[in-house]
C-alpha cells in the first residue's frame, strides 16, 4: 500500500474530527434530559381536558377553540366530563397558569417551539 | 384463476367504486358527533346588528371623546400621532362624512358639528370579497369580523373599503404604548402585532356575554343598537321615527351604521 501510514493517520484525523462534537457533548453535557419542572396552578387540580390529552394535544385544542370562538361565534365548550369552559386563551387557561414564563415557556423553550400566541395576547404578569 | 380482459375490467370497476365510496361509508360508520361547543345563554344576539348614531346630540369632539377613549382603551389600541395611526373610532367633518351629499347653501350647523365614524359593518363588504386569506369575514349576525391570526397584511381591504374604517399597523403597537399604559392594557383582550390590519368589531366579544357594544353604553342614550331585521327592535323603533343618512350609498355596500341628522 503506497503511503499507506500516512493515509490510515489521515483517516484517523478525520473520523476523530467527525466524532469530536459527539465527544464534546458526552464529556460536557448531561446525559440525561430532565423534564422541565412546571409551576401548576395552586387553585385547580384538573385542566380543561385529561392530563395527557392536554400534554400532547394542547396546541390542536388551542386551534379548534380558534375557530370555535372566533369564526362560528360560539364561546363555551363542554368538556368529558360536562364542565363548561369559556373559550379563551386570555381569561381562562392563562387564569389558572399565571405565569407564562413558569408554564408556557417551560417546555417550549426545551422542545425549541416558538408559538407566536404572545405577540398579540396578553401574557398574564403583563407587559414590560 | 385464468386472467382475461374481461375479469380484470370487471375487477377494475369494483375497485374504484369502492374506493369512491369508501370515506362517505367510513364516515358515515363513525357516526360524525358535532363539536362540543355552544353559545354563552346570556349572549345577545341577531339577524343583522345595527348602530344608528344621533348626530344632534353627539356633534363635538368632546361629545366624542370619552366614546372614543372607552373604545380603544377595552380594545387596547394605540395612540400614533402621525399618518400610520390606528383608529377604531374617529370623527369626520360632514364633508368627509356624507362625500356625496355636499348640498352648497346648508345649515351651518349641520357643517359644523362632528360625525362619529367607524366600520360600517356592511350587508355587503367589499372588504371580505377582496380579502385575499378569509382573515376578514362576515358573521351570520351581520358583524364583519377580523381573525388576525390569519390576516397577512396586503391591504386590499384597505384598499375596498369605501370608508377608510381599517387601519394598518405599520409598526409594533406595543410600541406605541407608554410603560404606564402598557400595565393598564385590558387583559381580556389581545393587542395586535406588526403587519395586520384592525377595525371596529362592533364589540362581538360584549354581545357574546350580553354586553352592548362600549360606545353604546358611554353614549348615554345617543346611540342606539340593536336587530335590524326585528320590527319591534330599538334601532327599527328609531329608524321609524327618525331622518336618517348613510354613507355613500351609491357604493352599494349597504352599511349598518345610520345618522340621524
Amino acid at each position: 500500500m503506497h503511503y499507506g501510514g500516512k493515509i490510515i493517520i489521515g483517516l484517523l484525523i478525520f473520523v476523530g474530527l467527525l466524532l469530536s462534537p459527539f465527544a464534546y457533548n458526552a464529556l460536557t453535557v448531561e446525559a440525561s434530559y430532565k423534564q422541565p419542572k412546571l409551576k401548576l396552578p395552586a387553585k385547580e387540580k384538573e385542566c380543561v381536558e385529561s392530563l395527557e390529552f392536554m400534554r400532547t394535544k394542547h396546541m390542536e385544542l388551542l386551534d379548534e377553540w380558534r375557530d370555535w370562538a372566533l369564526r362560528d361565534g360560539k364561546r363555551v365548550y363542554v368538556n368529558h366530563k360536562g364542565k363548561e369552559f369559556e373559550i379563551s386563551l386570555q381569561n381562562t387557561c392563562m387564569d389558572c397558569h399565571k405565569n407564562k414564563a413558569e408554564f408556557c415557556d417551560k417546555c417550549h423553550a426545551d422542545a425549541g417551539v416558538s408559538p407566536y400566541c404572545w405577540d398579540c395576547h396578553i401574557q398574564p404578569e403583563g407587559l414590560k | 384463476m385464468k386472467q382475461n380482459r374481461r375479469k380484470f375490467i370487471k375487477f377494475a370497476g369494483v375497485a374504484a367504486a369502492a374506493l369512491c365510496t369508501a370515506p362517505a361509508v367510513a364516515k358515515a360508520a363513525g357516526g360524525g358527533h358535532a363539536a362540543p361547543i355552544m353559545k354563552n345563554p346570556k349572549g345577545l344576539e341577531a339577524e343583522r346588528w345595527a348602530m344608528v348614531i344621533d348626530t344632534t346630540k353627539l356633534k363635538t369632539e368632546k361629545d366624542f371623546a370619552p366614546l372614543i377613549e372607552v373604545c380603544h382603551k377595552i380594545h387596547n389600541v394605540p395612540q400614533i400621532d402621525s399618518n400610520q395611526e390606528v383608529k377604531w373610532l374617529w370623527t369626520g367633518s360632514y364633508d368627509e362624512t356624507f362625500v356625496e351629499q355636499p348640498n352648497p347653501h346648508m345649515n351651518e350647523e349641520l357643517k359644523e358639528r362632528s360625525y362619529a365614524l367607524l366600520c360600517n359593518h356592511c350587508e355587503n363588504p367589499p372588504c371580505v370579497r377582496v380579502c385575499p386569506t378569509k382573515a376578514t369575514f362576515k358573521r351570520p349576525d351581520g358583524i364583519v369580523a377580523m381573525d388576525y391570526h390569519r390576516c397577512i397584511g396586503c391591504r386590499y381591504c384597505m384598499a375596498g373599503c369605501p370608508y377608510g374604517s381599517r387601519s394598518f399597523n405599520f409598526s409594533e403597537p406595543r410600541d406605541h404604548f407608554t410603560e404606564e399604559e402598557l400595565k393598564k392594557l385590558n387583559p381580556k383582550f389581545p393587542t395586535r402585532m406588526r403587519g395586520v390590519v384592525e377595525k371596529c368589531n362592533f364589540c362581538v366579544e360584549r354581545l357574546a356575554v350580553g354586553e352592548r357594544p362600549a360606545c353604546v353604553e358611554a353614549s348615554k342614550g345617543a346611540m342606539f343598537f340593536g336587530d335590524l331585521n326585528d320590527p319591534e327592535s330599538e334601532v327599527r323603533q328609531v329608524l321609524r321615527e327618525r331622518f336618517t343618512l348613510r354613507r355613500k350609498p351609491s357604493a352599494g355596500t349597504e352599511p349598518s351604521v345610520y345618522y340621524i341628522i
